[in-house]
């Protein structure tokens, strides 16, 4: 058994429980994201992976070995802080070097394995600088460095790109992705931002609240998610949420203030063996579209009428911060660059994109 | 120069004329006092002027060399182990267990007491024949000492008392400065694999250097102004033994009446501290440190 592995793992702080129950299983060479909302349980997951934070009860194994009760050097583990971590009294090659100098390697071979890490990201001319004389993205790399250095067999990240500013931040997710691609190690990442695990995760983990919502590949979470949070979590801009009703037995629709949907063959067949007859349709922004656009087969395409508040031009899209009936929506259509300011009237909406769910468990019926 | 360039000179004013008159007139009366050979009773204009006579007395008077030398054992010995036992202290009570905040309030008790009442507790404790030392030590078979009296305990009394006096000193203020350190890069070094000793000699000392500088240099100034104490446990005595050069300018000052020359060592008291203080803060230089950690 390799990778990392939490088994029955439980965490609770006094009479808080942030865990009540995880288990929870990462491959060897993954690059595996833990993605919710802040006080979710995904730094205490972190750092219990880590050994920073003991379990209540449960076990946890890295590379097939139980570290339950090890402390974190034993762990053979890397990792990489929010706030970078340096050492502000060690220059980069000292904080690159610190744990392979404690581990009491040998000189020549130090000095090898900081100036390999250091070429690999960029930071060789600034082996003598301390970290207080680089700029917030050099002192990343150099946080990322220090954990490329150890050689380790898991990688961990606590949100390390959260005090980047934006254009720095996409840069330095592609390089993750690229250094992860290089190292081929496993790679455990906790973030609050979906963008990051979208864009990097093999797999991503979505917690609340201390529960695991659902585990799958960017894919699984954006186009069959589980339950009502995990659809709101996961896309940009968010899910638009309706509370409406399921109608008619041989041509099942949803029914709510403002719109009449026919369900497309899949959720009709689904519907159908769904007891509870209150639901929430699940509409993403993106799949809203202008009336005639491109070939929209009138059987798949709902017409819904949009009162446009404000209309964002943003280039080829535009955002719409629109109501359905009194509901607010917010929509994102591809219009192309040249067009005028999307007004109120009838848009269509793709129902093969359409999500139920149950209104009062939020599980999706699908 | 332009009002411009002026108007904030003129604005500091007020304070630098406060600090000249608070601190610099004191320490040029000083000086000019030490140009007089004056006593105590007698008319200051009648005093004869004397030049540097005292400066050139001063560089060949035993007793003000000697008492330089005790002062400097007395700070080598009273620093170096303050400074230790404080560090220590700190490293062991900075950690939340239980009862911290208690064992925190009794350390620092001696530092609420005042001089002097820290002398007589420690003469009384320290007394040949009713103090509780001898009484103790008797009862482990130890012969009563005259601790005060012999000019070896009488040293090691001041150097004691001192440090049970200014430990906590030392101790307060590194606690601060330990938990002040963000938790992430005592963490980092967790993980990088640091064991207890390396973690402490390698991360947390280091990052608190400037502020062991500080204690240290503050500590410093305070052994060459230690007076009450010693006043009240030897007063300076036996012979020279535990004359610290502040005694000892007090003693030359209102014992024997020599206020010019009492004057005279105070300058070069000023001289000596503002020596080390400057080699201290030239060598660490603990105001530079102000990492953005």
């Amino acid at each position: 058994m390799t990778g990392v592995k939490l088994s029955g793992v439980t965490k609770s702080f006094g009479e808080t429980i942030v865990i009540p129950m995880m288990d929870l299983q990462f491959d060897e060479g993954e690059f595996v994201v833990i993605v919710g909302p802040s006080g979710c349980g995904k730094s205490t997951t972190l750092r219990m992976i880590a050994g920073l934070e003991p379990v209540s009860s449960g076990q946890i194994f890295i590379g097939g070995k139980d570290v339950t009760w090890s402390v974190p050097k034993e762990r053979d583990i890397a990792m990489v802080f929010q706030s970078y971590a340096l050492y502000p009294h060690m220059d980069v090659s000292g904080n690159m070097s610190f744990a392979l100098r404690l581990a009491g390697r040998p000189k020549a071979e130090v000095k090898q394995r900081v100036r390999r890490a250091a070429e690999m990201l960029e930071l060789t001319e600034y082996l003598d600088r301390r970290p207080r004389d680089l700029s917030g993205g050099q002192r990343q790399r150099v946080a990322m460095g220090r954990a490329i250095v150890r050689d380790a067999y898991c990688f961990l990240f606590d949100e390390p790109l959260s005090n980047l500013d934006a254009k720095l931040r996409s840069t330095m997710r592609t390089e993750l992705a690229i250094l992860h691609k290089r190292l081929k190690r496993t790679m455990i990442y906790v973030t609050h931002d979906q963008i990051e695990a979208m864009t990097m995760a093999d797999r991503i983990v979505i917690m609340d609240r201390g529960i695991i919502q659902q585990v799958g590949t960017p894919r699984d979470v954006y186009n069959t998610p589980v339950n009502r949070f995990v659809a709101g979590f996961i896309g940009s801009p968010s899910m638009n949420f309706l509370e409406a009703e399921l109608t008619g037995s041989d041509r099942p629709r949803v029914q709510g203030k403002g719109f009449d949907i026919p369900l497309n063959p899949r959720l009709s067949a689904t519907a159908s063996q769904h007891s509870a007859r209150d639901v929430i349709i699940g509409l993403r922004p993106e799949h809203f579209s202008v009336k005639g656009a491109g070939g929209s087969r009138s059987s798949l395409f709902a017409p819904v009428d949009l009162k446009v508040e404000v209309a964002e031009y943003i280039g080829s899209s535009q955002f719409l911060a629109a109501r359905i009936d009194d509901q607010p929506v917010t929509a994102s259509i591809e219009v192309g660059p040249d067009s005028a300011p999307l007004e109120s009237g009838e848009y269509l909406f793709d129902t093969n994109r359409m999500y139920l769910f149950d209104r009062k468990t939020g599980t999706a019926i699908a | 120069m332009s009002i411009r360039t002026l108007s904030p000179y003129f604005f500091i004013l007020p304070a630098v004329a406060i600090m000249f008159a608070g601190l610099v007139y004191p320490v040029l009366q000083a000086f000019y006092l030490s140009l007089f050979d004056w006593k105590i009773g007698t008319k200051f204009n009648d005093a004869p002027y004397v030049g540097v006579r005292h400066f050139v007395r001063m560089l060949t008077d035993d007793n003000v060399h000697e008492s330089i030398w005790v002062t400097l054992r007395f700070g080598f010995w009273t620093i170096t182990i303050e400074m230790f036992l404080g560090v220590s202290l700190a490293l062991l009570l900075e950690k939340p267990i239980r009862g911290a905040s208690v064992f925190r309030t009794i350390f620092i008790l001696p530092l609420m007491i005042s001089p002097v009442v820290v002398g007589l507790i420690w003469r009384y404790l320290f007394d040949a024949r009713i103090g509780w030392i001898n009484y103790y030590l008797g009862m482990i078979g130890v012969e009563p000492q005259v601790w005060l009296g012999d000019p070896e305990l009488a040293f090691f009394a001041i150097v004691f008392t001192d440090i049970w006096q200014w430990t906590p000193f030392i101790f307060i203020i590194v606690i601060a400065g330990l938990q002040a350190l963000p938790s992430e890069i005592l963490e980092a070094s967790k993980i990088d694999g640091a064991n207890w000793w390396q973690h402490i000699l390698f991360v947390k000392l280091p990052m608190i250097r400037s502020i062991l500088l500080i204690a240290l240099l503050l500590r410093l100034i305070d052994v060459f102004r230690a007076l009450e104490v010693m006043y009240i446990l030897t007063g300076g005595g036996p012979g020279r033994a535990t004359e610290l050069l502040s005694l000892h300018i007090y003693n030359r000052a209102f014992e024997t009446q020599q206020l010019g020359y009492a004057s005279a060592i105070s300058v070069l008291l000023i001289l000596i501290v503002f020596g080390l203080s400057f080699a201290i803060l030239v060598a660490g230089n603990p105001m530079k440190e102000k990492s953005d950690i």
